[in-house]
Parts: C-alpha cells; structure tokens; sequence
C-alpha cells in the first residue's frame, strides 16, 4: 500500500505543475448579467441558517414556497455555518446564489468565483438604504458585486448582575487584570482580530491603523499580542448563539462581544444581560447577495435576489434572523413594530460606528500602496496560534 | 471457472471501491498538501512546495495541538478501557443469560440518540450551576468547559465501541479457562487481572481503534465543550474553509493520518484488527 | 468481586443514561437554550416538532442513506470476507488493512478526500455531489463493520458444510442459497445493522459529501441546535429517535435471534 501511495504521488505530482497564479491587479473581468431572461426552474443558494425558509422549520415561518410559486424556480438551499464553508461552497461551482459576509464577499470577488450584479435587473435594489450601497466589502471600484440583504454590530454584551460599573469600551475585554478572569468571551473567527485592530486604533495612535481590516506586519503583530494576552482570561470563544446566550444564562461567559439578535434572546429568557456599543465604536457584518460567476440558473438567481430584498421578504428574514433590514421600505412590514428601533436599523449615526466586516486582502483595503498587508490566509494562521 | 478468476470475480469491485476511489482521493489530497494556495485569488497554485510542511514544523503551535490531540485520544481510550472492561466482564460472565441481550441493547441504545443531542447535553450537565455543579457542591465545583470536559465527553461518545468488542471478546472466551484458573486457587480479581485481561488484549486495542482515531477526527465536540481549546481536527477544519486552504489542511491531515496508521501497522499483529 | 462488577455495571449505565434523560427533560423544558434547572414545564417543542417538515424531510432522507450505504458495504464486504477466506493471494493481509482504513481515518480526512476527489473526477463528468456521494461516503467506512462479521462467521463454520452441500449433488446457487446464506443471516444482519447505525448518525464525512439540498437528519440537527428558537425541536427528535431505535433493534432480533441485536457477538 505504501508503494502505491508513493507511486500515485510521483504520478500525480509529475503532471500537477499547471500554474493557475493569477497576475492582474483587480478582480478578473465578468461581465454581468445584461438582460433577464426565463427563469431556469431551479436555484442552488448557499446561506446562513435562517436566511432561506420554506416552511418546514416553522409553517408561518415561509418566503420561499411563494416565490417558487411565482417565478417556477425550485429552491434548493445548503446552509454553511461559517464564511470559510461558503467560499469553499461557492468554489465548487454547484451554487447559483450565496449570502456572504463581508469576510467572504472579496475573497470570492478576488477569486473569480461571483460576477458583478447589474442592479438595473433587480428592481427592489432602489429602495436598499445609501449606506449599505457600493461598499467595500461588496463593490470593487463602484462596480457593485450583490445585493445588500442586512446588517448588525459586535455589541459588547455584558452580565448586569456581574460586571459593574457598566463596562463603555472594549478595554474591558483586553484588560489582562480583569476580575473577570476565565469568564469573558470572543468570536471564534479569524475576523475577530479586527476587533484588536479596532480597539488599538483608538488607543494606540503611534501604530498608526487606518482600517482594522488593513494591517501591514508591525500593526498586525500589535493585534496578534493583545490578543494572545486576552487569550489568558477568555472561558470560551463562541460561534453559534444558542452556545453564546447558554453560556451567559449559565455565568459561564459574563462579558464579551455578541450580536443584537443574542442580547434580545438572553433577555427574553430574562438572562440578566445587557449590550452597549463601545466607545470606540465596533466591527460588523453586513450580507450580501451574490450571483456565482459560472451559475447555471442565473435568470432564476437574479429573480432570488430580488425577492429576497423585496420589503415583504426582506421584513420577514430581518426579523426570523434577527438583524437591521436592508430594504428602507421593510421596517413598515415587520410584524413587530419596534423591530428596526430595536436592531437601529434606521439610524445610520449608530452604523457609522461600525466597521463592517470587510477581507483582509495583501492589496490593503485601507489604499496604501508603499506596503503589503496580511491577507486573510496569515489571519487564520495567526487565529491559531491566538488559541494556541 | 477457475480459482484466479473467481478470485478476481470477488474482488474486482471491492478493488476498484477500496483502491481506485478511496486510496486514489487520499493520494490525492495528500499531493495537494504540496500545493500552496495565492492569497489574492484563492486559487490554488499547483507547484510543488515544502512551504506547508515548513511552516507546520517551524510553529510551536501545530506541535502543542498535536501532543495535546493525541493526549486526548489517550485519555479518552484509556477512560473508555477502563470503564468497558468490567461491564463488559459483567454482562458476558455475569449477567443471566437472559439478561444478556438486554444488556447489550442498553447498551447499544445510545448510539441512537445523535452526536450532536448527546453533546449538547453534556454542555447543559457542566455548565456553570448545571447538574454537575450542583451534585459537586455549587457552581464552580465541576469541571466546566475545557479540556477534562472534552474528554470526559468523547469518553461518554466513544463508550459503546469500546464495550461492544470487548464484550465480544469475553463471550468467545470459554467458561472452563476461568474455571481452570480458580481450581487452580486464583481468585477472582486475580483471574481477571492474570487470565481474562492478557486474553481480550486484542478485542480492547480494537476498540481503542473506534475510540483513538473518532478521538483524534474529532471538532465538534470540541467546539461544544472545550472552552477556549483547540485539537487537530478544529486546525484542519478551519483551514478547508479559510481562504479555501485545501492544500495547507490536506498538511495538517498528514498528521493524524501518519498517527493512526503507525498505530495500526503496530496493532495489526496482534489480530486486533479482526475484532472491530 | 461479583458485587463490585455488579456495582460499575449500574454506575455505567446511570453514565450512559444520565445525560440521554436530560435530553428528555430537555424536550419539555420551557426555556429555548435549556437553562438548568428548567423553569417551566411545556409541550410546544413537541408540537413544534410534529409539525416541522424539515426533521420528517431530514430523517427519511438519512433512512435513505443509511440503507444505500448498507447496501453497498454488504456486497463489498461480504465479496471481500470470501476472497479472503477462501484464497491465498498476494496481497491479502494489506487487503484487510485497507479494509479498516476508512474507519481508522478521522472522519475529517476521509471527508475532505472524498470531497476534492469527488469534485474533480464526477464534477467533471457533470454528476455534482448529492444523495449519492454521502451513500458512497458511508459505504466507504461501513464495508469493515460486514466483512469482519462475514470473515469471523466464515472461519467459525468452515467449508465441509458447502463441501457436503456439493457432494449431495447442489448446483453452485443452491448451495449458496440453502446453505451458505442461511449460515451468514445472522452474521449479515449484526453487520448491517451497525453499518447502519454509524452511518445514519455520521455528521463528519457526511458534511463534506452532501450536495445541495441533501439533509441528513445530523446536518438538520447541526442547523437548527445553533438556533434558540429551534434548539429544544432538536431535543424532542433525539428523544424520538432514542425511542425508534426499538425499530431495528427489535427487527434483528426477531430476525436473527438475540445476538444480532448486539452487534457482532454470534460467535
């Protein structure tokens, strides 16, 4: 057997030198879609839990069985718990449609894998509030690569009856003398580095940072260190939120970042939890509909997309998922009255606080162009050695 | 028909299956551990590299989390061994035989109930003021989210494959080597330990087979109830998705792979490998 | 000592049962993330449960798979157990090794092989990974749960009965038919029925094969526990499925005696 594993490696390595290095400085040319043309009977979508629903979780729960009705497109969903599965989805060329992060959208911009939108095909596109529109993490040179579908902030969340006085900045979760010791948490995500990065911006004017996603060697370094030291008095990292609002109700976790959607939970299951946006402001996430540069069913891909921003829809997933519609004309359509006050969805004061999640690419994302920054590749490996 | 082409009849396709497709996708990931990924596109660069390899021996980090996976395997076996050999002993020497089955099927029962459902639970006994907490005295008492709780878990997981071939293994073994033993004045925990143990020696390292390598695969139970650590398989998992670095996480998978079949070329003589 | 071995037998199965019963208290309790102790008692998870599709949808589609994947591993394992049995070749004992190897393997290894080879060999010929490649990835492991029960029944019962079978003048398939089969039932079912059981609970392999749109009742379960509002649902499937596993169990019994329920113990 080992002489046949070494035979098919010498074989397979032999004819493996193919280079599919890629020389230009933007992403490759696509060209969108120009017109609309009948729908293809199917969608492949690749999502966040929560994002495409048929019904079957829940029977009142549903924007998917109308919409297959209307445009004859079946929807065929697979969920992906991280960013990484969805690009690594969306590289196996099986998906039409993908609900990214902006720690996912460059990478797949970068990587040929999603083609710039024509938003003229996509008429809800319109209504979308300004401040979702042509980003960073979604366009590239004004060139818009998706449909913004909605977005919300890492809050600092915090145990009232535990942590006094309120905490009001993210030294609270970077101090290595905390009384909190063992009992504070942290996203699991290479993306929470920005957070640092965030934290060490205001704080630490002399590194000089910009943008936390853009992060040459030295202001990396800084990041990774105070993460390191911050690793010592973490309990757990978290990455889904029934582990997140668990771990508060419990004391396991007293004090760490969280999303909205959390806070409301742990406070309807009356957790004594509260949230504030840190002085500092705070990273975010904002999603995004993207079409596959290679979709087999692109007509029924862009019909998706516009569903699924449609106020209605838009309404319906913002307040099943818990986070700030894109759709302006979606906060009148929301069962709960309160639901875009509660998630600021409105408020673009409180989002201009917020630095979305946005991939660290070698080409810095803040502009400069005298250095290389660290692309999201040496993020995860640094995310390692943080958890050690 | 002759003998060489029965033999052929029979094998062709468990062959074709076993070496052509499984053998042939592991050769294949284990070529692309040689590739290195370019961190603009995600494009994998197909040119032969030691890169991956360098940067796993040159970082103090992948060593830590090899030790400290293997070290849970370990633990993990070795709780399970321990725990399996007298139930085991109890329900094949014991036990009525009409207790037997039962016992078997109570046993066996929770390999039903899902991975998952069984994890969570246990996120629920140790957590702060949990059950545990509780029968230990008070919130803080037990062990909470860390590494004694992931093995602790994976233990609970990885029981069942430990029992069932062990238990096999005392079934076969014949009443009157026991008995032989006693008349000759040994008495029962001597038995156990001088005739019984050394005998099921390969039904319990092919049980340590289930439970070293489901030990060694393991990230989810991981990321259930061990706090803020990290074993081989949350490393390999992350970098499959992280900048879609197949090629890094197919280096990373050398290790548990190399891991697992030096211990099965170790086991294989002593027939463990036919008692899975 | 028959005490003490009496005394572990119950700590062990108070180990093994403890947490399966919070799983049930779970299912009833009125908080969505199961805070402990429980607040309040309530049955809406049930209801919930009873009306989700997507955990009915989940579950026959793991059925499917299961049944596929045993399919195939008692044909390939059962091929294998007689070749080895009955010849010497070159080869043999790095056959049985290979034979163990997918299960030996952590699960994340035989899933990303499996899924970058499957991409690049049936992507393609245009077949995309679906039912189907999770059916081959449970295959793949579950051929060794077959062939050592298969090869351990062989070596148990030798050939003189076949031999006899022959002597009396029974063609090939009458031997095979009257003889060999009813010697392996029993040894097929213990080895299907744990076939079965791994991989109708497999979640590893079964994420890196699955295509779009397929969801095993794992997959199902690792979506919805993530959500609050979905989380105690998965409760009650647990539950549910702790009390079907009766099913198969009751069937091998019925069908082969006690010993198949057992896994690989009838011999």
């Amino acid at each position: 057997m080992t002489a046949l594993l070494t035979l098919s490696v010498l074989t397979l390595t032999a004819c493996g030198d193919s280079s599919t290095e890629e020389t230009g400085d933007g992403p490759p040319e696509i060209a969108a879609l120009s017109t609309l043309g009948a729908g293809e009977g199917q969608v492949d979508v690749v999502s966040w839990a929560g994002y495409v629903e048929d019904g079957s979780t829940d029977k009142t729960v549903d924007w998917v069985t109308g919409f297959e009705r209307e445009t004859g497109c079946q929807v065929a969903n697979k969920v992906a718990a991280t960013s990484d599965e969805m690009v690594t989805l969306m590289k196996t060329g099986d998906y039409d449609v993908v609900s990214a992060s902006g720690d996912a959208s460059l990478r797949l911009i970068y990587g040929g894998d999603v083609a710039p939108v024509n938003t003229d095909l996509v008429p809800h596109y319109k209504d979308v509030f300004d401040g979702l529109k042509a980003k960073p993490w979604n366009s590239v040179g004004g060139k818009p690569y998706g449909i913004p579908h909605g977005r919300g902030a890492n809050v600092l969340m915090y145990r009232t009856d535990v942590v006094k006085p309120a905490p009001t900045s993210w030294g609270a979760v970077f101090d290595p003398a905390s009384p909190h010791q063992g009992k504070i948490t942290a996203y699991d995500s290479p993306i929470s580095i920005a957070d640092a990065a965030l934290y060490l911006m205001k704080t630490k004017p002399d590194l000089n940072i910009k943008n936390p996603y853009a992060l040459d060697d030295k202001q990396f370094q800084a990041a990774v260190d105070l993460l390191k030291q911050q690793n010592e008095t973490i309990g757990e990292y978290w990455s889904d939120y029934t582990k997140e609002v668990q771990a508060f109700k419990a004391g396991n976790s007293v004090l760490g970042t969280s999303w909205q959607v959390i806070v409301n939970l742990a406070q309807a299951d009356k957790a004594p939890v509260a949230a504030v946006l840190p002085t500092e402001g705070a990273t975010g996430w904002s999603d995004t509909w993207m079409v596959a540069a290679k979709a087999k069913h692109p007509n029924c891909a862009y019909q998706w997309m516009n569903h699924i921003v449609s106020p209605e829809a838009n309404a319906a997933v913002a307040e099943w998922f818990g986070e700030a519609p894109a759709n302006k004309l979606a906060c009148a359509k929301t069962t709960d009255k309160n639901h875009c006050a509660t998630f600021h969805a409105e408020d673009e004061a409180y989002f201009d606080q917020v630095w979305f999640w946005t991939t660290p690419l070698a080409r810095c994302v803040d502009g400069r162009t005298d250095v290389q920054c660290k692309d999201y590749a040496a993020w995860t490996q640094a995310w390692t050695t943080i958890k050690g | 028909m002759s003998p060489r082409v029965r033999l052929a009849a029979l094998l062709a396709a468990p062959v074709v299956w076993l070496v052509v497709a499984y053998l042939g996708a592991l050769a294949t990931l284990f070529v692309s551990a040689f590739w290195t990924v370019n961190g603009f596109t995600g494009a994998t660069v197909k040119r032969f590299s030691l890169g991956n390899f360098e940067t796993i021996l040159r970082e103090d980090v992948y060593r830590t989390v090899t030790l400290r996976s293997v070290g849970v395997a370990a633990a993990v076996t070795v709780l399970c061994a321990v725990l399996a050999l007298p139930m085991a002993y109890f329900m094949a020497k014991v036990a009525s035989a009409r207790a037997r089955p039962w016992l078997v099927i109570a046993v066996l029962t929770p390999l039903w109930a899902s991975y998952l459902v069984k994890a969570y639970a246990w996120r629920v006994l140790l957590a702060n003021g949990g059950p545990l907490d509780t029968l230990l005295g008070g919130p803080g008492r037990g062990p909470g989210y860390g590494l004694p709780a992931v093995v602790l878990v994976l233990a609970y997981l990885w029981l069942p494959y430990m029992i069932l071939p062990v238990y096999a293994g005392l079934e076969r073994l014949p009443d009157s080597v026991l008995e032989a033993s006693a008349d000759l004045g040994a008495r029962g925990w001597r038995t156990f330990r001088a005739i019984t143990v050394p005998l099921i020696v390969p039904s319990i390292v092919a049980g340590a087979v289930f439970t070293f390598s489901l030990s060694l695969g393991d990230y989810i139970t991981v990321q259930i109830v061990g706090g803020k650590t990290q074993l081989i398989g949350n490393l390999v998992y992350a970098n499959v998705g992280a900048a879609n670095n197949l090629p890094f996480a197919a280096a990373l998978a050398t290790i548990p792979v190399l891991i697992m079949v030096i211990y099965l070329v170790a086991v294989r003589r002593s027939g463990a490998l036919e008692e899975l | 000592m028959r005490l003490t071995l009496r005394v572990v037998m119950a700590l062990g199965l108070a180990f093994i049962y403890v947490p399966l019963l919070l799983v049930l208290v779970n299912s009833v309790n009125g908080d969505r993330t199961f805070a402990w102790p429980p607040r309040d008692i309530t049955t809406r998870w049930w209801a919930a449960a009873w009306a989700n599709d997507g955990a009915r949808q989940a579950l026959i589609t793991s059925v499917q798979a299961a049944l596929g994947a045993t399919a195939i591993a008692l044909v390939l394992g059962s091929l294998v157990a007689f070749a080895v049995h009955r010849f010497a070749f070159f080869g043999r004992d790095t056959l049985s090794l290979l034979i163990v190897l997918p299960i030996a393997l952590p699960g994340i290894v035989t899933g990303i092989a499996l899924d970058s080879a499957w991409r690049s060999v049936m992507g393609e010929l245009g077949i995309g990974k679906g039912l189907f490649s999770v059916v081959v990835g449970h295959a793949t492991f579950c051929v060794v749960t077959i062939y050592n029960n298969v090869l351990a029944r062989l070596r148990r019962t030798g050939t003189s009965l076949e031999e006899a079978s022959a002597d009396l003048g029974a063609k090939p398939w009458q031997t095979f038919r009257y003889v060999t089969f009813p010697l392996l039932r029993s040894a097929l079912l213990a080895g299907g029925l744990l076939s079965f059981a791994l991989s109708f609970d497999e979640i590893i392999v079964t994420t890196f094969t699955a295509g779009p749109g397929v969801t095993t009742l794992p997959i199902w379960i690792f979506t919805n526990l993530f959500r609050p509002n979905q989380a105690p649902v998965v409760n009650v499937v647990a539950a549910v499925l702790i009390v079907l596993s009766v099913v198969p169990v009751w069937l091998a019994q019925r069908l082969a005696g006690p010993a198949a329920g057992a896994g690989r113990t009838g011999h």
